[in-house]
């Protein structure tokens, strides 16, 4: 087994691994804090958080703030265990 | 070639999840700036009360202008405020300014989530400290004022310190000691505030400044 195997497809990519550092630090972000941090646009975040969530990785919740509806998301205890060990991998594969 | 992808990737991780969570644009250089305003103000508020106090008319210490007979101040506690607002909003002003800046060349924003949620980390204990100093006033213990506001100051930077740079913490610890000891010294509030707010701006904001700026 190759060291390369620990490297997670589902995070090939910058919107993803943005999506996932910023939900490890964070309790929950919103939308909008997202789109803000990543500079994405709003079918971009969208297609990229959907395959986050298809993966269990992260827990989206819907819900209204007054009458305005506000999506926000938080990290999985399988997403947070699936990044930090992409990390681990990672630092690993540099090091060599 | 892919080598540089992972430690491309690893920059990213690190940099997103200390943007996502911390305010890292705040200037060490208005810290630097602030420490001499106080310094300043410390200084006028010593000649303004030597003057009233040694002045060769000492009547003078009792005398009420017009204004300070409608609103029950002295002339010299109308002084000592102006000096204390003209400091806090040139500092404000200051922080302001050279942060905007720095967030600008940083390509961070200057009113996110993270600056957000720093300010109110750092406003509520700041506040609740201002209510706390005007009940000592009110129950006539202004001797308390000079230490209180010096430790409150210091919490907030404390629990502020979670959102932007670490060093914020120790500006905290060092201004809770500083107040702590001031409450054994009443009467000396006025040399405490210059190390608290003074002295110790300058060395935290030139530590964060030259580390991080330079």
């Amino acid at each position: 087994m190759s060291l390369i195997d620990n490297i997670n497809k589902a995070f090939d990519h910058r919107i993803r691994l943005g999506i996932m550092s910023i939900l490890m630090v964070n309790d929950y972000a919103d939308f909008k804090m997202l789109k803000e941090m990543l500079g994405a646009t709003d079918g971009n975040l969208a297609s990229h958080t959907k395959a986050l969530e298809k993966e269990d990785y992260i827990k989206v919740e819907k819900q209204f703030i007054g009458r305005k509806p506000n999506t926000r998301y938080s990290a999985t205890p399988l997403g947070k265990a699936a990044f930090t060990k992409h990390i681990n991998a990672l630092e690993k594969l540099i090091r060599k | 070639m892919k080598q540089n992808k992972y430690l491309e990737d690893i920059s990213e991780i690190k940099n997103m999840m200390s943007r996502s969570s911390r305010f890292m644009s705040l200037s060490g250089l208005s810290g630097i700036l602030a420490g001499i305003y106080a310094l300043i103000g410390a200084f006028l508020a010593k000649s303004n009360m030597d003057y009233y106090i040694y002045s060769s008319d000492s009547s003078e210490i009792l005398t009420r202008t017009e204004f300070s007979q409608v609103y029950g101040f002295s002339a010299l506690a109308i002084k000592l405020l102006i000096i204390a607002f003209s400091v806090i909003l040139a500092a404000t002003v200051t922080g302001i300014i050279l942060t905007y800046n720095k967030a600008k060349k940083s390509g961070e924003k200057m009113w996110d989530v993270s600056s957000r949620r720093l300010l109110i980390n750092f406003g509520v204990p700041l506040l609740i400290g201002g209510l706390f100093c005007f009940v000592l006033i009110q129950q006539e213990i202004a001797g308390l004022v000079a230490p209180t506001t010096l430790i409150f100051y210091g919490l907030a930077c404390v629990n502020a310190s979670k959102y932007t740079l670490g060093k914020v913490r120790y500006l905290g610890y060092t201004n809770i000691i500083i107040g702590l000891i001031a409450t054994q010294f009443i009467g000396y509030g006025l040399y405490f505030w210059a190390l608290g707010f003074g002295v110790f701006h300058i060395f935290y904001g030139a530590l964060m400044y030259f580390k991080d700026e330079k």
